[in-house]
């Protein structure tokens, strides 16, 4: 504890390794990287144990026929080795970003999953932060308005919102918006005809934005806020609810009438000491929403043309394409992986008592 | 800050108070004087905490409240939010019953001893760390440098209680209202404790408002006692005459619950 003449570069390293949230922090994010070793595992596992054979799936009749042509199909594609050896191999070709060939498109997976990763991201990162910034606003307004007239308005709409299934509102919202009023874009990222800009992050508002182009940037966003919108209904409803209900209960907590006891200002009160001890419980629910807004991703998808994820999934999935099953396998893991990450680190930022205890 | 022994610091005359067309209080009249501990004793639900409350202008929504409470030369009831707020913590600060819910959990101590200095006397950060540091001394938490760095749950309920106390001590109230500070603390740790108000109402000069249901506490600290019952206060004199002599029968009767009856012999 008591300073010593060590090298300072030394005393500071060992001090940013003693402070709570560092080590927190570190601890954390082994947790996450053994994780991603295990997820490589069960994606491996489970497309391993699906029914259905590869071969049959990928082969055409004729070919089927001839024990020399599967044996050799076998044979490229690694299966004739047993498991544990293919999933090493497997394993080696991750860590040089390999993550096989598609039987489909006979691209590298990589590739296929650099143009569709992207495109979901887009996609549910704009429904993340529309749903944290209106759930969020609308649950701590209904709170504050308690029993008035906007918290029932607020509560009702929250409510439509949980119930609505997202397929039928993206059919709904697609049909209306676009073929009746003609106020959105159609299918797709960008206007057709319209150059993508080039790519640097994948997120074609952002690139737009880096290249300058103004059209493409407002085209990309008019064509993001329909299926965003759609897929971002569900959890805004939920996290007004959660938001709301959150916030009433630290209302009533001693600490805040300690607070205006003491004389502080209302936005002080407001948001030291009501949002932040809210926000703990509303983080948990962002977090498991935000998991189960990815899976509403493959249905949008499907309803307003988006290249994404959800799309090459289902593609795969229905031709038995074992490489691209479990490269989506792996994304989907990891971005939960990070979505827990980011959740368990806030949880940490917001509350000392999870890292100090 | 040493006001005469005599003058009231702050006086409360005919409240009233009503939630939600419920009638709560029906008249309190109360004086509160520098240098003196007032006991207010009743059983739950006679008013007692909300009387408190309605000094600070901090009772729930729906109250209705009518009657004066004069502080400085001014009525507490009429004035605007704005006003009330330069009031509270600075001039008239509060002990909550648990020590345990009234600290924010996820706060440093010192954050919590320090913040309202910045909005009340406008010092520095340094400046309010020393203090913050000599008024954990002075509520005699051991180690004050370090207990600045620590969180409540960190504390036991005791050191938290002190902790609570010197946050309200903070920007040098006159007036400190203390709502049951010794309720949900353990009987070894209470008597601490009301040494401890004692002590600062007569160093500081502290006017001292003590809501407590148990008149062991009020018998061992309170110079004056008031008993309320039903919203109103039912009795009102120094603590040897009400609690040797109680001319209301609800008085004798609260007396009379106690196990062994408050002696000559009392600190």
């Amino acid at each position: 504890m008591s300073p010593t003449s060590a090298p300072s570069s030394r005393r500071t390293r060992n001090r940013a390794l003693r402070s709570p949230l560092a080590r927190f922090l570190v601890r954390r994010i082994v947790t996450a990287l053994l994780l991603a070793v295990g997820i490589t595992l069960v994606t491996f596992v489970l497309t391993n144990l699906v029914p259905g054979d590869p071969v049959s799936a990928n082969l055409g009749q004729r070919a089927l026929g001839d024990p020399a042509i599967v044996a050799q199909w076998r044979a490229d594609h690694g299966l004739d080795r047993p498991l544990p050896q293919q999933y090493l191999m497997h394993l080696e070709g991750l860590l040089h970003g390999d993550l096989g060939t598609s039987q489909q498109s006979h691209r590298p997976v990589l590739d296929d999953l650099a143009e569709s990763v992207p495109a979901t991201l887009e996609l549910a990162g704009a429904a993340i932060l529309v749903s944290l910034i209106l759930g969020v606003g609308f649950g701590v307004i209904a709170a504050l308005r308690r029993d008035r007239l906007s918290d029932h308005v607020l509560r009702v709409l929250s409510l439509i919102g949980i119930s609505v299934p997202t397929f039928w509102l993206a059919l709904v919202a697609f049909y209306v918006f676009f073929f009746r009023l003609q106020v959105t874009p159609g299918s797709g990222r960008i206007d057709p005809g319209m150059t993508p800009p080039p790519q640097v992050t994948g997120l074609y508002t952002v690139d737009a934005l880096l290249s300058g182009r103004w059209d493409v940037f407002s085209s990309a966003v008019g064509h993001l806020a329909a299926p965003a919108l759609v897929l971002a209904l569900y959890t805004i409803g939920l996290l007004t609810r959660f938001t709301r209900s959150a916030v009433l209960e630290v209302l009533g907590q001693d600490y805040v009438r300690a607070a205006r006891a003491k004389g502080l200002p209302g936005r002080v009160v407001l948001f030291r000491y009501v949002l932040r001890p809210a926000l703990v419980p509303v983080i948990t629910v962002a977090g498991l929403a935000f998991g189960s807004l990815l899976s509403g991703t493959v249905l949008v998808e499907a309803v307003f043309a988006w290249p994404g994820v959800g799309q090459y999934a289902y593609k795969s999935a229905t031709t038995l394409d074992l490489p691209a099953i479990m490269g989506v396998g792996l994304v989907v893991g990891v971005v939960y992986l990070v979505i827990n990450l980011v959740v368990d680190v806030l949880y940490g930022v917001i509350d000392p008592r999870v890292r100090v205890s | 800050m040493t006001a005469e022994s005599g003058t009231a610091a702050l006086s409360i005359e005919g409240l009233r108070l009503s939630i939600g067309g419920h009638d709560v209080l029906h008249g309190v009249d109360l004086s509160l004087e520098a240098g003196r501990v007032h006991g207010l004793a009743g059983e739950s639900g006679s008013g007692k905490t909300m009387t408190g409350l309605a000094v600070l202008g901090l009772l729930p929504h729906g109250s209705r409240v009518s009657g004066r409470i004069a502080f400085g030369g001014r009525d507490l009831l009429g004035m605007p939010a704005r006003e009330l707020n330069q009031v509270r913590g600075a001039k008239i600060a509060m002990v909550f019953q648990d020590p345990a819910t009234s600290l924010h959990p996820m706060l440093t101590v010192e954050r919590q001893l320090t913040e309202h200095m910045g909005h009340h006397l406008g010092v520095g950060r340094k400046e309010a760390r020393e203090r913050a540091a000599g008024l954990l001394a002075k509520v005699r938490i051991p180690g004050p440098e370090e207990a600045l760095k620590r969180y409540p749950h960190q504390f036991s309920g005791g050191m938290r209680q002190r902790i609570a106390i010197a946050v309200a001590l903070a920007c040098e109230p006159e007036v400190l209202i203390a709502d049951e500070p010794t309720t949900a603390l353990d009987v070894t740790v209470q008597a601490g404790i009301l040494r401890l108000l004692r002590g600062l109402c007569d160093d500081l000069g502290l006017a001292v408002l003590l809501v407590t249901h148990d008149l062991g506490v009020m018998s061992a600290v309170a110079d004056e006692v008031s008993v309320m019952k039903d919203g109103l206060v039912v009795e009102t004199g120094p603590r040897g005459q009400v609690l040797r002599e109680p001319r209301h029968p609800y008085t004798r009767s609260l007396l009379d619950a106690l196990p062994v009856p408050p002696g000559e012999n009392s600190p």
